[in-house]
């Protein structure tokens, strides 16, 4: 027992949890920024959101001990059961759950909220995970396909029925998981153009990104030797993008809601609304971009002390950063944040297991497709959408749910010379 | 594809959207300045402090016109609430809901995050009401302004007014005045305009989301402390003002009553006159079209603007400049016999007297000895033709300041008339002789003299020869910068001997004493000198006109006063002056009968 317990801590990867204590660290101080208060001048003062992140950073410190202390084999097994709990979750949340900002996302326990969806995400990774180790069929294969897209659409319908889209959104990144394990890269190829054809077509007029893309085909098959093979093959490509073309507008117009479709054109530039829909981002920005090349210090950010930023220590936490820390702090957030991705997937590809490979593209998928649409929105690349940044974003539950997420992929990682190739 | 050109290129597709992060960092937060100066702007609100106004002393140091405090209201539009309570909003400030709607959409015309004016000039008392309920409107703060008192509601036309700027006075300033600043518009205050305004002083502060200050800015180190204006301190005698004021009530004309020794005005009435009181604060627009269209004309300011043929007034003058010129001595006599013939037409006397030597005209005002005298003077001037005697004539005239502006430190002033030689060149062509102006020997014709210019000749003859010119500031600021305007410091000399005053003198006193107005202007114990005159009014009734000065020795005040339309200046215009010497001099008088008669009298 006594070497084995040595054992398990030589082989954490110190390097990762180095990265993961410091962007909470980061977190507490912007949260701190935020929501400053001259009353309540202590880092540590419970009744704010400073002292309450402080808090919910020691469960989770407490939480990522105990998930290294725990048998490193039971993850695999319990999965299916984690993935159901958290469903459940989410579907009781529907029923008894309490509304905030159109979301009926939350559970209220006294003082505290509950978000199962942030929970949701853990499971769902589980259970991929644990559906991929355990069958033989390989995502090239139909009926793969099929599974794991149903493992996905349960927790997505689930939480579009809780009206938080941002949370729905994030289930996309499993794309990466997916690709990694033998998805053919057409899929992500055809996501990424599907979304530039989009943008285009709400930008521009339908019929005019449609003409293009027609004319694209047409140029393309004229300029091949084969022509008959390109002609095909072309017409597999053009037909599909002149579909998704003339769907853009219809799906926008039905199927978003009225905000969404304001935040959106906002983001196109094709309103101008400082006021309403467009509000947050201007401010968010004004906030950065005031910020400069150094910052303006600690405590000393205008926008976000002076509350011009709504959501400031939650959604638009990195407004503080941009302000505070300017340019060189948002880099240094960023490459922070992507030393910890790059290090993540380098954990994934080195582990024993395809439970454990998956799980990790799992995890690195999620957290970098929060950091992508968070700071996406806070530089007003992407439209508004009110996902946290993880280990930063004022929460207790983001906090514990990246904690756990992230704690098992440790976890995995230094019982993974234990297992038997 | 194998497993680790898979990983590559999700690495890959991560780092790209972090490296367009980064790019678009760099150009929203280094490239890019327009955002922190829109955060100051969001942050940052610049409150003017605005100085206090000099305060305007008498020459006894009693306060004419002090600063009361008003607020004015100001909204920022994107702070008011979707709910807000607008119609209770209304009743506490009672208007119409109409009236909020404009005044609304106009201030979102200027501005939605920046503080448009939305009610302005909103009394002490009125304000102490609203600002209990304040605080449910959000977007609505109070600025506190001043405006000006007048706690004896008299010498309007003195102090002039003030009011808002205009967008050419804006233009013009080259940045000192902004929108919703007070200035000058009349009298001292244009005036006096750069001395009294002070200079404004600002304060940045931070503000928060809902327009609340939370701390000065960069410690207070760009603010700058407002200098208040100087105290100007009056030449007036606000006690002899408003006595003139009372004994001028119900009629029309002018008082000005000056410090001979000084050239400093005790008094000064324009009547009808109003209550400055009424210029001042929300009600200035509504009353000043009401004084505008008054067919009585109570902002015409009379003694600058009005002029008067100077009549008999003109008679001392006349002596004086004839002596100058060596042509009429004291003894030097013109016969009367009721009249001055010229072919068909005659310069009526009032009475026929005997041939008068120069002191006596001077008491009983002969018409014909001055005609006789203006014929002496321009066409027996030796060696001079008749032009040219009226050269000579005119240039002694001017040294006067007649038919000059006398300079005073109030605007608007006019002229008078006194026609140039080329005038009556151009009408008589290059001959002629002093009977085709005749008119001008008695001060009618082609002559204009404003009741301050009146004053000023009576100063002049009480000082012997000498004045400083007429005004009304003794002293701009005070303690040791402590100053007055250059020009009133100059003592102007009139080219007329002290030797040739004492016969004048002689017939002003004996007016008073014992000619055309001893009936009222004599005063026990104090020796007035004085001019009765009457200035013809083609429109109706002459205007009634007395200048005089008093005592004889160390002159202290010189008057001249204009009743409009009230016929000889004995019955009229003689007490007026008489019994304001009285008041200036010993404090009081006991010929109430003759004050009430004054006080109650009404000539329309």
């Amino acid at each position: 027992m006594q070497r084995q317990e040595k054992t398990i801590f030589q082989y954490i990867d110190k390097i990762s949890i180095l990265f993961y204590f410091l962007l909470t660290f980061i977190g507490w101080i912007a949260i701190y920024s935020a929501v400053y208060n001259e009353e309540y001048k202590s880092i540590f003062d419970l009744s704010q959101n400073y002292g309450k992140q402080l808090l919910w950073m020691g469960c989770s410190y407490l939480l990522l001990v105990i998930i290294l202390a725990l048998d490193f084999r039971i993850f695999e097994g319990i999965s299916p059961f984690v993935y159901v709990t958290t469903l459940i979750l989410g579907a009781g949340v529907l029923v008894f759950g309490r509304e905030v900002n159109g979301a009926k996302a939350w559970f209220e326990i006294g003082s505290f909220r509950l978000q199962p969806a942030e929970f949701m995400k853990l499971g769902t990774v589980m259970m991929v995970a644990y559906y991929l180790s355990n069958t033989d069929a390989a995502i090239s294969k139909l009926k793969a396909k099929v599974v794991v897209g149903l493992l996905l659409l349960l927790p997505v319908g689930l939480i579009i029925l809780q009206h938080d889209t941002g949370s729905a959104l994030v289930y996309a990144s499993f794309i990466f998981v997916l690709y990694r394990e033998g998805l053919s890269v057409n899929y992500l190829v055809f996501g990424g153009l599907s979304i530039l054809v989009v943008v285009m077509t709400l930008l521009l007029n339908e019929w005019t990104v449609a003409i293009s893309i027609a004319l694209l085909g047409a140029i393309y098959v004229a300029l091949s030797r084969k022509k008959r093979k390109a002609l095909w093959k072309t017409l597999a490509v053009v037909v599909p993008a002149i579909l998704v073309v003339i769907s853009v507008n219809y799906a926008f117009e039905n199927i978003l809601e009225e905000h969404q479709r304001q935040r959106i054109n906002v983001l196109l530039g094709k309103v101008e609304d400082f006021k309403g829909a467009g509000y947050n981002v201007h401010q968010s920005l004004i906030a950065i971009g005031s910020g400069g090349f150094f910052g303006k210090g600690f405590l000393q950010g205008t926008q976000t002390k002076f509350d011009f930023v709504p959501e400031q220590s939650t959604d638009f936490i990195f407004c503080t950063i941009g302000e505070e820390y300017g340019f060189l702090g948002s880099v240094l957030v960023l490459v922070l944040y992507a030393a910890l991705l790059i290090r993540i997937l380098n954990l994934a590809e080195r582990q024993n297991t395809r439970f454990g490979r998956v799980y990790g593209y799992g995890v690195a998928s999620i957290i970098f497709f929060h950091v992508f649409v968070n700071i996406g929105m806070a530089i007003g690349l992407l439209p508004v959408i009110g996902i946290p940044l993880p280990f930063i974003s004022y929460g207790g539950s983001s906090m514990f749910s990246f904690t756990i997420l992230f704690g098992i992929l440790i976890r995995l990682d230094s019982g993974r010379k234990l297992v038997l190739r | 594809m194998n497993a680790s050109s898979r990983q590559n290129l999700v690495i890959f597709i991560m780092l790209g959207i972090f490296a367009i992060f980064v790019l678009r960092l760099f150009y929203v937060q280094v490239i890019d300045d327009s955002y922190s100066l829109r955060a100051d702007q969001n942050a940052i609100r610049k409150v003017t402090i605005y100085p206090a106004r000099g305060i305007l002393y008498d020459r006894n140091k009693e306060r004419v016109v002090v600063n009361r405090p008003i607020y004015d209201m100001m909204v920022i539009p994107r702070q008011l609430e979707k709910d807000m309570d607008t119609l209770s909003f209304c009743r506490l400030l009672k208007i119409d809901k109409e009236t909020f709607i404009a005044r609304l959409t106009k201030a979102k015309n200027h501005s939605r995050f920046k503080p448009s004016l939305f009610q302005t000039q909103i009394s002490v008392e009125e304000f102490a009401a609203i600002q209990e309920r304040l605080h449910e409107f959000s977007g609505f703060y109070p600025e506190a302004r001043t405006v000006r008192s007048y706690p004896y509601s008299s010498s309007a036309h003195v102090l002039g007014y003030i009011g808002e700027v205009n967008q050419r006075q804006i233009d013009k300033s080259e940045g000192y005045y902004l929108q919703g600043d007070y200035i000058g518009i009349g009298g001292i205050e244009l005036a006096y305009e750069s001395d009294l305004r002070g200079k404004r002083g600002v304060k940045y502060q931070y503000v928060d989301v809902h327009n609340r200050i939370v701390g000065s800015y960069k410690e207070g180190s760009f603010d700058s402390m407002a200098v208040s204006g100087e105290d100007l301190l009056l030449s007036l005698d606000i006690d002899l003002q408003n006595y003139a004021e009372s004994l001028m009530v119900n009629k029309k004309g002018s008082v000005v009553a000056i410090e001979p020794s000084t050239g400093e005005i005790l008094a000064f009435v324009s009547a009808p006159y109003y209550d400055p009181n009424l210029l001042v604060g929300s009600i200035r627009g509504k009353n000043y079209r009401v004084l505008a269209n008054d067919p009585s004309k109570p902002m015409f300011n009379r003694p600058l603007q009005a002029q008067y043929p100077p009549g008999s007034i003109f008679k001392p003058v006349q002596a004086l400049i004839g002596q100058q010129m060596g042509l009429i001595s004291p003894e030097t006599r013109f016969p009367c016999n009721g009249g001055y013939r010229m072919g068909s037409h005659t310069v009526k006397c009032t009475h026929v007297h005997d041939r008068l030597n120069l002191e006596e005209s001077i008491q009983l005002s002969c018409n014909p000895y001055y005609c006789w005298a203006f014929k002496t003077m321009i066409d027996n001037n030796p060696g001079k033709s008749s032009p040219e005697g009226y050269v000579i004539w005119r240039e002694h005239i001017a040294a006067f300041n007649i038919g000059l502006k006398t300079g005073i430190d109030i605007p608007n002033e006019v002229r008078g008339i006194l026609p140039s030689v080329d005038y009556y060149n151009k009408i008589h062509g290059k001959k002629w002789y002093a009977n085709n102006i005749i008119s001008l020997a008695i001060g009618q014709g082609e002559l204009g003299i404003t009741p301050l210019q009146m004053a000023n000749v009576m100063a002049i003859i009480a000082n012997r020869g000498w004045y400083y010119r007429p005004h009304l500031v003794k002293q701009i600021g005070d303690g040791k910068g402590a100053t007055v305007k250059a020009a009133f410091k100059e003592k102007i000399n009139v080219g007329i001997d002290d030797k040739y005053f004492d016969v004048v003198l002689d017939g002003m006193q004996k007016v008073v004493d014992a000619g055309t107005a001893r009936a009222y202007g004599k005063i026990d114990s104090i020796v007035v000198l004085g001019k009765t005159g009457t200035a013809q009014n083609p429109h109706g009734q002459d205007h009634a006109v007395f200048v005089c000065f008093a005592p004889r020795e160390n002159p202290k005040i010189a008057i001249a006063v204009v009743v409009e339309n009230a016929g000889y200046g004995g019955v009229w215009a003689a007490p007026i002056a008489s019994l304001m010497i009285e008041k200036y001099i010993k404090g009081g008088t006991n010929r109430t009968a003759l004050e009430k008669r004054l006080l109650e009298a009404v000539i329309p």
